[in-house]
């Protein structure tokens, strides 16, 4: 009864527009925990963790201020600052897309952050810095080192993925910090956000030491307004929290590619967090071989579950551990699969978008960037949006750049760009490129080095300079018919980016990081010059001294010193009078 | 040289005027009093008291049956203005005051006395009533804190919090076992109807933000001893200290804002130690089974009580006594702004300050010790702030942050002016635009370059230069030293 008429009051607030004060009370919040195993080929299995807390209450009008669920530091951070949508993922290692497939949430090496603010903001680059900095604090990242310089308002490649009815791009910013390295000190942060903590349910699972025992550390945080129900007339803000480690079995597990939970995460699971509503393992037993088989986990899951997930259909073990029989037989859960023949050749279907990147070019003074993007669709063509942000110290020329496919040019259909100014903002090139069927299209463009000021080196100036990753943004056509599955049913990553229609699926990829060497100086130098001259000087300055002070006396001619005595030797073998 | 006037209004009742009044009345007369502070510094305090004899208005409303009606009835013909006061001097036999009572404060800015026979008598008692109604030595040595020698604090001037612009509250909720209680507690209600009122009234003070959390698998970082007699758990006194610190880290810090927090936590115990009690340090349970930590906040342990039957099916539904919980925590908030009733002669009787939670003259009392606590905290800014010059010469002075030191100083001043002419509202709003002013000034982002070369690296770069010069220079001082001792030493030859 209470909850109705709370509801009710809130929908007349919305209504009746802001009104001072407002009863907008704590509504209703929920959190739901999964786990989704993935084996990659050549022994590696992938686990991505989502918490989703959702709150069904209006954090934007700064009334409410009774946290459950969902975390208070962050649930300020919304409200103080005018955040409608907030991103970031801090990265260790880099997702090979060619290799491991398409990833369910990708994210670029290093820290990324992008927001998108209320249009109530005014100075949305203040809120943006304030932000920034309270988000370093927060995660113990150096997110304060975002400035105007590696700051950039994409166009195109970010929109909004929750509620949203206006685009207006100049209340998003985007930054990328490659050089970022992501540890324990960002774990713990982020762990504490969590309503169990590490404590109960699958967060016991995350355990540092095994985490970033790892080749692809990613952890994320998105905050995302949506719909409270199917006639969305309210909203609910939703934080998801998600991890994506990706393990290499093989190499740990002397040889063979078998794998569980414990040999992983050296745990196993014994119950679900107390709190979640929903708490469920999913492991892709999909077949990897040509006899379709599906793949045979232990124990018996609770459920065969079927999707199609990116374009490809997946079968799913789930194991619900709020379902009472699961832990029936065994007081834990220890997931794991044994590989019938372990000389199976999983070989993964080459994913339809890739891209590769790389710097050409020799010299200190220029180079050029190459991004090739592959398209192995067999017979359709689509676009990709392509987002370069290029720090100030590389200088691209624009007339050079050159997009070709299959041995002919190709034009982009839209192009964006904004020149960098000198130690204040990057370049930002934004290219809506269509690529045909089976193909590779090349982007090159060509940049000078600049030369920095002697105290903007970082300290270690000879390891070369970051440019962080290209987003590759596209909907991705389909193989195979998809069907409108039921997102609620099948894992949760299906459903942060908006599905369009049933005929592609929303992709976001980020190239390799790139290493530049900048010409660099050699900081010795000045003390060198200062000593070379300084002696120089001192000698100069002691024999004028030596000149002015020194008495000078008429010396008696004694017997001569070494130079004589060794002449007169000479003089007396040649039989010459000595001096 | 500070000097706080307190403006004091004595109205005598028919029949209540001591027989040793010198003068007609109304006339005004003086007091002053020196609050030494260390050796250097102390504070004056001037009571200008009016003394006159009631009007028809006030003997109606003194004419009521008790005290409280009195006060009540009385409030309306007051000036409201913050810092002043007024005291009626009823008659000795005046039934007013209930037996043994000589004086008794009421909710606002006025108290009632029992006249006692000569003046002198009746100007101590004075006295202590406006003591207790505006400052006291202790509540300015407080202020005072950073510049009072150690050792001659008690220890609730060191409960205090500072004094700041604004304060965040926040009530946490700890629920260490979710899996065995489910707890609600309807906090948001619980806030609007108690806090509120006293927050409103403290609005004048600083800016309040309130909010709420629960913390779930939240534990205290200590293990409780477990009791056989009473077969519950205790924690003892001296463990309480270690209780916060692992808590705390769950807390969340205020990242949005720079105000300190004010802490207050309810800790549900977990089903394997309860029920859970504190003990002082007798030994005895303490009633309340809460402490606060000063400058900190308040820990109070909520028991939900043993199940009946055994089996009751878990998690079990706690829904919190808001009431009882509430009482604590505002009691704790009191003590953690320095408003309790110490050092009070047995026969004053102060009003309960009833459902706003603080009474008039209580939040004059904080304001007093604010303001001069805000005063002291801008001179020592400032004070630090040129040490700070004087040490590293090369930092350079933006003419914003002259300015904002220029405006410190006059505001800082213009409180001082406004606390000797008694007005003790501007003064504290002067004080603080001079804390705001000599903080934007102190921590302006343009000190803090580390672009000073700190002279032992000028040296080390000079080095090369002057060791090669040092030599010859050096040489020929020796020389002309031992040439001076030889010719000392060839006179006493000759002698």
């Amino acid at each position: 009864g209470a909850m109705a008429a709370a509801g009710l009051g809130l929908v007349l607030l919305l209504m009746a527009g802001p009104s001072p004060g407002g009863g907008a009370g704590c509504g209703r919040d929920s959190l739901r925990e999964e786990l989704l195993l993935t084996p990659l080929p050549a022994g590696d299995v992938a686990a991505t963790f989502q918490f989703r807390t959702r709150w069904d209450a209006e954090l934007q009008r700064g009334t409410v201020s009774h946290y459950r669920l969902f975390p208070k530091a962050l649930g300020r951070l919304v409200s103080a600052l005018g955040v409608k949508e907030l991103h970031l993922a801090l990265t260790q290692g880099f997702w090979r897309t060619q290799m491991w497939g398409q990833p369910p949430l990708q994210a670029p090496a290093g820290a990324e952050l992008w927001v998108w603010f209320q249009p109530t903001v005014t100075d949305v680059d203040k809120a943006w810095k304030e932000l920034s900095n309270i988000l370093s604090g927060i995660f113990c990242a150096s997110l304060n080192f975002i400035d105007s310089t590696n700051t950039v308002t994409p166009t195109a490649s970010f929109k909004p993925l929750g509620l949203a009815n206006g685009t207006d791009h100049h209340l998003l910013r985007y930054a990328v910090l490659p050089r970022e390295v992501v540890c324990t000190e960002n774990l713990t942060p982020w762990k504490k956000l969590l309503p169990c903590g590490s404590k109960a349910g699958l967060a016991v699972l995350l355990k540092a030491e095994r985490l970033f025992h790892s080749s692809y550390h990613s952890q994320a945080v998105h905050i995302r307004p949506i719909c409270r129900d199917a006639s969305c007339l309210a909203v609910s803000w939703e934080l998801r929290q998600t991890l994506t480690v990706v393990f290499d079995s093989f190499s740990s597990g002397q040889g063979k590619k078998d794998w569980s939970l414990f040999r992983m995460f050296s745990r196993t699971l014994t119950d679900a967090c107390p709190l979640a509503s929903e708490s469920k393992v999913y492991v892709d037993i999909s077949p990897k071989n040509k006899e379709k088989e599906l793949l045979e986990v232990t124990p018996a899951p609770t459920s065969v579950h079927e999707a199609i997930v990116q374009g490809e259909k997946r079968t799913y073990a789930v194991y619900d551990l709020l379902s009472p029989s699961l832990f029936n037989t065994s007081r834990s859960l220890n997931v794991q699969l044994k590989w019938a023949r372990p000389q199976d050749s999983s070989e993964m279907p080459t994913p339809i978008l890739h891209a590769q990147r790389y710097v050409g070019g020799y010299g200190l003074q220029t180079g050029q960037i190459c991004t090739l993007i592959h398209n192995t669709h067999p017979y359709r063509a689509f676009p990709v949006i392509l987002l370069e942000t290029v720090p100030w110290y590389l200088r691209l020329y624009v007339h050079t750049l050159t997009i070709i496919t299959k041995g002919k040019e190709n034009k982009p259909s839209y192009i964006h760009y904004q020149p960098a100014q000198d130690r204040r903002r990057p370049h930002l090139l934004e290219m809506l490129i269509q690529l045909p069927a089976n193909s590779i299209t090349k982007v090159t463009i060509q940049f000078e080095r600049a030369l920095l000021k002697w105290t903007e080196y970082p300290p270690d100036p000879n390891h070369g300079f970051y440019v962080s990753s290209s987003v590759l943004s596209a909907l991705v056509p389909s193989v195979i018919a998809m069907k409108d599955v039921d997102v609620e049913q099948s894992p949760l990553f299906t459903s942060l980016f908006p599905s369009s229609d049933g005929s592609s699926y929303f992709v976001r990829l980020y190239t390799e990081p790139l290493l530049v060497n900048l010409p660099t100086p050699d900081f010795s130098m000045p003390y060198n010059v200062i000593c070379l001259t300084c002696t120089v000087v001192a000698v100069c300055y002691g024999s004028f001294y030596n000149l002015l002070t020194r008495t000078f006396h008429v010396e008696e001619p004694s017997r001569g010193g070494l130079a004589k005595r060794l002449a007169n030797i000479i003089r007396k073998f040649r039989g010459v009078p000595p001096l | 040289q500070i000097q706080l006037t307190v403006p004091v209004a004595v109205v005598f009742a028919p029949g209540a005027m001591p027989g040793d009044l010198l003068k007609p009345l109304p006339f005004r007369d003086v007091r002053e009093m020196e609050i030494p502070v260390n050796q250097r510094t102390s504070v004056a305090s001037r009571y200008e008291m009016v003394f006159r004899s009631t009007t028809a208005q006030e003997e109606a409303a003194l004419d009521a049956t008790t005290a409280q009606e009195a006060d009540a009835a009385l409030h309306p013909l007051q000036d409201a203005l913050l810092g002043s006061l007024t005291m009626y001097v009823v008659p000795e036999t005046s039934s007013l005051l209930p037996q043994g009572i000589t004086a008794y404060v009421g909710k606002h800015r006025s108290a009632l006395v029992r006249a006692g026979g000569h003046l002198a008598a009746l100007r101590t008692r004075l006295q202590q009533v406006t003591q207790v109604m505006s400052f006291t030595a202790s509540s300015i040595a407080a202020a005072f804190m950073d510049r009072v020698p150690d050792g001659q604090l008690g220890l609730d001037a060191r409960r205090h919090l500072k004094s700041s612009l604004g304060y965040e509250i926040t009530f946490s909720l700890l629920n260490p076992d979710p899996k065995s209680h489910v707890v609600d507690w309807d906090i948001e209600d619980a806030v609007n109807r108690y806090v509120q009122p006293v927050l409103d009234k403290l609005s004048l003070v600083a800016n309040f933000s309130v909010d709420s959390q629960i913390l779930y698998y939240a534990v205290l970082g200590v293990t409780p001893r477990f009791d056989k007699e009473s077969s519950s758990f205790l924690l003892s006194a001296h463990s309480l200290p270690h209780v916060i610190n692992p808590v705390e880290a769950r807390l969340g810090s205020s990242a949005a804002s720079l105000y300190p927090v004010l802490n207050f936590l309810l800790y549900v115990p977990e089903r394997s130690h309860s029920p859970l009690y504190i003990q002082d340090k007798d030994g005895a349970p303490v009633r309340t089974n809460a402490f606060h930590s000063p400058r900190w906040g308040g820990i109070m342990v909520y028991n939900v009580e043993a199940p009946t039957s055994p089996e009751v099916s878990l998690p079990r539904h706690v829904d919190v006594d808001m009431v009882r919980v509430m009482e604590v925590f505002l009691a704790q908030l009191r003590l953690l702004f320095g408003l309790s009733w110490e050092e009070l002669p047995p026969e004053f009787l102060l009003e309960t300050p009833g459902n706003e939670g603080l009474a008039d003259w209580e939040l004059d009392r904080l304001l007093w010790a604010h303001t001069v606590e805000n005063i002291a905290t801008v001179s020592t800014t400032l004070t630090s702030l040129a040490q700070l010059l004087d040490k590293i010469g090369n930092i350079v002075i933006k003419d914003d942050v002259a300015s904002e030191v220029y405006r410190a100083v006059a505001s800082a001043q213009s409180a001082v002016a406004e606390l000797a002419e008694g007005h003790l509202h501007l003064a504290f709003q002067a004080s603080k635009e001079a804390v705001t002013s000599s903080e934007r000034a102190f921590f302006d982002p343009s000190l803090l370059h580390l672009l000073y070369f700190p002279d032992d690296q000028k040296f080390a770069i000079y080095i090369p230069l002057f060791l090669p010069m040092a030599v010859p220079i050096l040489i020929s001082l020796t020389k002309i030293v031992r040439e001076a001792r030889q010719r000392k030493k060839e006179p006493t030859k000759m002698d």
